[in-house]
């Protein structure tokens, strides 16, 4: 995983770069945390631009950074995901509260 | 078993690590039904699921072999995956949505529903002690080229 903060707009950008499994959640998870206490965004973006593969573990890993950044004042949203990951996403009902937004490949 | 056209058997120890190495390994070969790009993922994503909780919940991350028995007859794809690990109480509880005997590590409880969603038939039998085998089905709809594909895999045997 791979982030990027953008101080202005107090965005943290989160891009995964890996498939979403129970053996690759757990170090993302901890990843993703470090860098939502440290920066303590008023918006996380996850990137799902190079995730080819997620199943219902990727679901505890949005919703348990939803409780945080929330937590800490800010919100969640999702960008580029493919349509296999997007029907994972639709089942849990996990789309009623985090939104699915437009990312495009950021300068800097 | 007239009808079957092809099987095959697959075991591997219980880590989460070799969750990719088996659904990889069960849509390479599912790929002779010519499946859709769709279809393919939510195989993958099926056998993740079974495949996650054999490990985490059958032999609770405990060192256990998981088993996997692929068949295809005609067109549908017959995934059986199980394991020797603890069973599961009451399996109907289990198959509820978000339903979690592990809610602190994050586990979301949507296994069964997804395994149940994106696949056409699930079926799991339980012994409490024994283990657990969880029997998917899915026929891959007919795309243009299924049975050119079907007579190419019986045409190189």
């Amino acid at each position: 995983m791979e982030s990027k903060y953008y101080n202005e707009e107090k965005l943290l950008i989160l891009k995964l770069t890996e498939e979403i499994d129970e053996c690759t959640v757990q170090k993302i998870r901890r990843k993703a945390d470090y860098e939502i206490e440290r920066y303590m965004p008023r918006k996380v973006i996850f990137d799902f631009n190079s995730v080819t593969f997620m199943d219902s573990a990727g679901i505890g890993l949005i919703i348990g950074r939803y409780r945080i950044a929330n937590m800490l004042g800010g919100t969640v949203e999702i960008a580029n995901v493919t349509d296999s990951i997007k029907k994972v996403l639709e089942l849990s009902g996990l789309l009623k509260i985090i939104k699915i937004t437009e990312l495009e490949e950021m300068a800097g | 078993m007239n009808n079957l056209n092809n099987e095959m058997k697959l075991e591997f120890l219980s880590k989460s690590s070799n969750e990719a190495f088996a659904r990889i390994t069960v849509a390479a070969f599912a790929a002779q039904l010519d499946p859709t790009i769709e279809e393919l993922a939510d195989i993958k994503t099926a056998v993740s699921e079974a495949v996650t909780n054999a490990i985490i919940h059958g032999y609770e991350e405990k060192k256990g072999i998981v088993k996997i028995r692929c068949q295809i007859i005609n067109e549908e794809l017959i995934i059986e995956i199980s394991d020797n690990g603890q069973g599961i109480e009451n399996i109907e509880l289990a198959k509820q949505p978000l339903y979690t005997t592990k809610p602190n590590l994050e586990r979301s409880g949507m296994g069964f529903t997804i395994m149940e969603s994106f696949m056409d038939e699930i079926e799991i039998e339980s012994i409490v002690g024994m283990g657990t085998k969880v029997t998917m089905k899915k026929t891959i709809k007919n795309n243009s080229e299924t049975e050119d594909a079907l007579q190419f895999a019986t045409s190189c045997d």
